[in-house]
């Protein structure tokens, strides 16, 4: 992760610099100011973190809650490391790794003023992993390996765990978990879904619906001498061209989900010295999924022959000048310990290094399977970016192996249905998640039967068992290994699906907003406590 | 006079009638639902019970008569029903968006108004004229330019000139407050969306008023004026305008009513939170609920506004009666 400065980003002949961004601590930061930034949506549909899986609740919301833990606000690019929000520390599993007992800070008080105890994290969490009839959990499957959550008393909350798993610490950061008021939420627990009420660095001021949500420092807050700011504005515009446009005349500071390099362009440009850039690999992907219940994609042959017609390498470098995607990858985010290295990719079938080779063999491949000059339609989602420029690079990379290949766009619903309904050929799906959590994210590999949201189709025992061998492997060394043959079965031996490369998350913003830095997700490290403004 | 309103508004049941029974049916063919898209739009992983849970919570499993019904009674007894999105109710929905539409809508409609009628009649006075040829490229451009385009180019404009002129790019503001808590603030944003689709609608009045009034102009009972030696001014005002601008009046009409729901990219381009940016908003969530009062509302507003325009013809025209 590092900063960018405007002469980097155009070339203007300056030497390319790339200053490192040192820690918030390097400079000393400055108390007061408004910070002003956009967020791209509409709207959130509600304000309950528990039950929506979108951006837009976590960038209008989080500066209002504190959660248990979460990745380190002054690293949040660590794959790794967790740290305490309202824990006093992080704790040592027991229990043969099945127990993680938590100690909750005294100090913690409710925006109404009330203390916030144990209670109040076991119950947030009970809704959470196990939400009481006629209550949405959007998460309730990361936790399927909890089995108890207690709270003993004021200051003590255990998790106890079916098995042992890496996966769990991670699941525990979620950015959405935020803790609730267990009084509130016993009475009502869709209270949340329209009020705001937590603990975290800001308090609720307003919310203008479709307009504009603001915060108010909390001057109890818990991390003594944050925030910096005095208080936030959030300014909801869907619309690229008016966030750019908003920047340009510093009408918002920044943005937190992420722009294309030609809006990072235009801002550097205009801006100059005035604009500065944060980017980092994201931990998101487009998957294209071939329908395995659809001949000829029933045949794995087919299959590796799309894989193979794909220059991964060349083709990352030439869309990573116009769309936001950039590092190669295999199925786990490439910044995690978990991931492939570059010699481990190249040795399954689509991330050759030699491309004619590959493509020679996708010929016979093709050639043998009966499927020469093969027509078929790649379903994809009415996204810009990245999905109809992946959808439009791979269609000219089949057209090298003789494929015809036409794209099929549809709006998010419909989208949706037709993924769920299986009525498609090839499909441009997408996995989108918070904290880098390789063990849980590559679930989406699994049949559709274990993991509903995947959608090629098959049926594959092997899969499963590879899997829960590598999702109850405790030791690192060796759960890398399970991931690499987990991994092998499923881009190579099967082909069950194409990761392309992985999203690259561009920030522009305002150089005088410090303090912030880049996570690879857009749901982390968004409650502000940190950033100040040097005006 | 009464009656006529009666019958009229009476007339309007079936209108709206069909189209909720239109809207209502299309919405549904439209594969995949809010749930799904609610639950999965951030790109991880989506619980099928929880859409499930959903589906049944928002009465989506029920057969479409049931839901028409249902659809059909609540609007009867005036409720709306609620967001399938937000959860909020669908009148608070809209009233938070309709005074910025509204605002746009009047705003556009006085532009057009100001310009339209005045350059058309001069336009038409002075026919063939290097000031008639002016006034048509000027309708001619209006017409062939959308106005999300004009709105583009026009804050692109205003940044462009304000960095080159200060140093520092200057755009309106991008969040909206109300005329009655700062009025400055609300004009430097709403002036500019105003403008750029006031411009288009002033085109489009400015062509009919011309033609309108070429035509009044070369009736019979205008040379009569002529030949009983009245001002022209008088004979322009009194008797060509007034008669010319019926259609005028029927195009002001529909246009208005447009504008309440039809500024879908200009709202967005300026980040106006009007109904415009709702609908497609609405649309794209596959909210039904608010998508259906959407719709009606714009159905609504085209009834209403056809029955005022249908009254103004009274006025304008005295010949006209009532029956």
């Amino acid at each position: 992760m590092y900063v960018r400065t405007a002469a980097t980003c155009i070339g203007l002949g300056v030497a390319a610099i790339a200053i490192a961004a040192g820690p918030a601590g390097a400079q000393t930061p400055k108390r007061g100011g408004t910070l002003t930034y956009m967020i791209p949506a509409d709207s959130p549909p509600s304000f309950d973190g528990h039950r929506e899986t979108t951006f837009a609740t976590v960038h209008s919301a989080a500066p209002f809650y504190s959660v248990l833990i979460r990745v380190p606000p002054d690293n949040p690019a660590s794959t790794t490391e967790f740290v305490c929000d309202l824990c006093t520390e992080m704790p040592e599993p027991t229990d043969g790794g099945k127990t993680y007992t938590f100690k909750i800070r005294p100090d913690v008080k409710f925006h109404d003023g009330s203390k916030l105890t144990a209670k109040d994290v076991a119950a947030s969490w009970q809704k959470i992993v196990f939400p009481p009839e006629g209550v949405t959990s959007a998460r309730v499957s990361y936790y399927a390996m909890v089995d108890k959550i207690e709270a003993p008393d004021d200051s003590t909350v255990v998790f106890r765990l079916k098995y042992p798993t890496t996966a769990f610490l991670p699941a525990l950061a979620d950015p959405f978990t935020w803790i609730y008021k267990k009084e509130i939420i016993d009475k009502d627990p869709h209270w949340y879904q329209k009020n705001i009420m937590g603990s975290g660095p800001f308090k609720f001021v307003s919310y203008d619906i479709g307009q504009s949500i603001k915060g108010t420092r909390n001057p109890d807050y818990y991390h003594k001498g944050k925030p910096y700011l005095d208080g936030f504005v959030g300014i909801y515009a869907a619309k690229q061209s008016v966030r750019v446009e908003a920047m340009r005349a510093d009408r918002a500071a920044m943005e937190f989900r992420g722009v294309p390099p030609s809006a990072r362009d235009e801002l550097v440009k205009e801006g100059g010295k005035e604009i500065v850039v944060q980017d980092s690999d994201w931990n998101c992907g487009n998957i294209i999924t071939p329908n395995h219940k659809k001949k000829p994609f029933d045949d794995v042959r087919v299959r590796r022959a799309l894989m193979l017609a794909v220059d991964q390498w060349k083709g990352a470098q030439a869309l990573s000048k116009i769309a936001i995607v950039r590092s190669v990858g295999g199925i786990v985010f490439p910044g995690s310990p978990l991931a492939a290295t570059k010699e481990e990719l190249q040795q399954i079938a689509g991330y050759w290094p030699d491309i004619e080779k590959s493509r020679a063999e996708a010929k016979r491949l093709l050639k043998e399977a009966g499927a020469e000059g093969l027509s078929f339609e790649l379903t994809n989602r009415n996204v810009d970016q990245p999905y109809k420029f992946v959808g439009t690079w791979l269609i000219g990379e089949w057209k090298k192996i003789g494929l015809n290949v036409e794209q099929k766009v549809l709006p998010t619903g419909p989208w949706f249905q037709a993924m769920r309904s299986g009525s498609f050929d090839v499909v441009v799906d997408a996995n989108c998640q918070s904290v880098v959590n390789p063990v849980l994210d590559t679930g989406k590999y699994l049949p559709q039967s274990v993991y509903p949201e995947s959608y090629g189709g098959y049926e594959d025992p092997k899969s499963v068992e590879l899997y829960q061998k590598m999702l109850r492997e405790t030791d690192p060394k060796a759960q890398r290994v399970a991931m690499r043959a987990y991994e092998k079965h499923t881009l190579d031996t099967m082909a069950h699906a194409i990761v392309t490369p992985y999203w690259y998350r561009i920030i522009p913003m305002q150089s005088y907003v410090k303090g912030w830095k880049i996570s690879p997700s857009h749901y982390l490290n968004q409650d502000l406590a940190n950033i100040w403004l040097d005006k | 006079m009464h009656r006529y309103v009666v019958k009229r508004l009476l007339l309007a049941v079936p209108t709206l009638l069909g189209a909720a029974a239109l809207v209502f049916v299309l919405l549904r063919l439209v594969p995949g639902d809010v749930c799904v898209i609610r639950l999965g739009s951030g790109g991880a992983h989506v619980d099928p019970a929880a859409v499930a849970a959903c589906r049944e919570t928002l009465g989506l499993d029920d057969p479409w008569p049931v839901q028409f019904l249902d659809f059909l009674w609540n609007y009867i007894s005036l409720d709306f029903g609620n967001s399938m999105w937000s959860g909020n109710p669908v009148a608070h929905e809209i009233a938070v968006r309709l005074p910025v539409s509204l605002q746009i809508a009047i705003l556009a409609t006085i532009i057009a108004i100001l310009f339209a009628i005045p350059l058309g009649t001069i336009s038409a006075l002075r026919e063939n004229t290097w000031l008639d040829h002016a006034v048509r490229v000027i309708a001619i451009a209006g017409i062939a330019t959308p106005s999300f385009w004009l709105g583009i180019m026009s804050l692109v404009l205003v940044l462009d000139i304000t960095y080159l002129a200060t140093g520092k790019a200057w755009m309106p503001p991008i969040d909206y407050v109300p005329l009655w808590q700062d009025p400055v603030r609300n004009l430097s944003m709403v002036l500019l969306p105003a403008l750029t689709v006031g411009y288009r609608y002033s085109a489009v009045t400015m062509r009919l008023t011309r033609s309108a009034m070429l035509e009044v102009m070369r009736e019979d009972y205008i040379r009569t004026a002529r030949s009983k030696g009245l001002l022209e001014q008088i004979i322009v005002n009194r008797h060509a305008l007034k008669n010319a601008l019926l259609p005028v009046v029927t195009l002001i009409g529909i246009e208005f009513a447009f504008l309440i729901g039809g500024l879908v990219v200009t709202e967005q381009v300026f980040n106006l939170n009007g109904i415009g940016r709702l609908l497609v908003l609405a649309v794209q969530n596959q909210d039904n609920t608010l998508t259906q009062a959407l719709v009606m509302l714009i159905v609504a507003t085209f009834v209403f506004t056809n029955l005022v325009v249908d009254l103004l013809y009274a006025w304008l025209d005295p010949r006209i009666r009532f029956s």
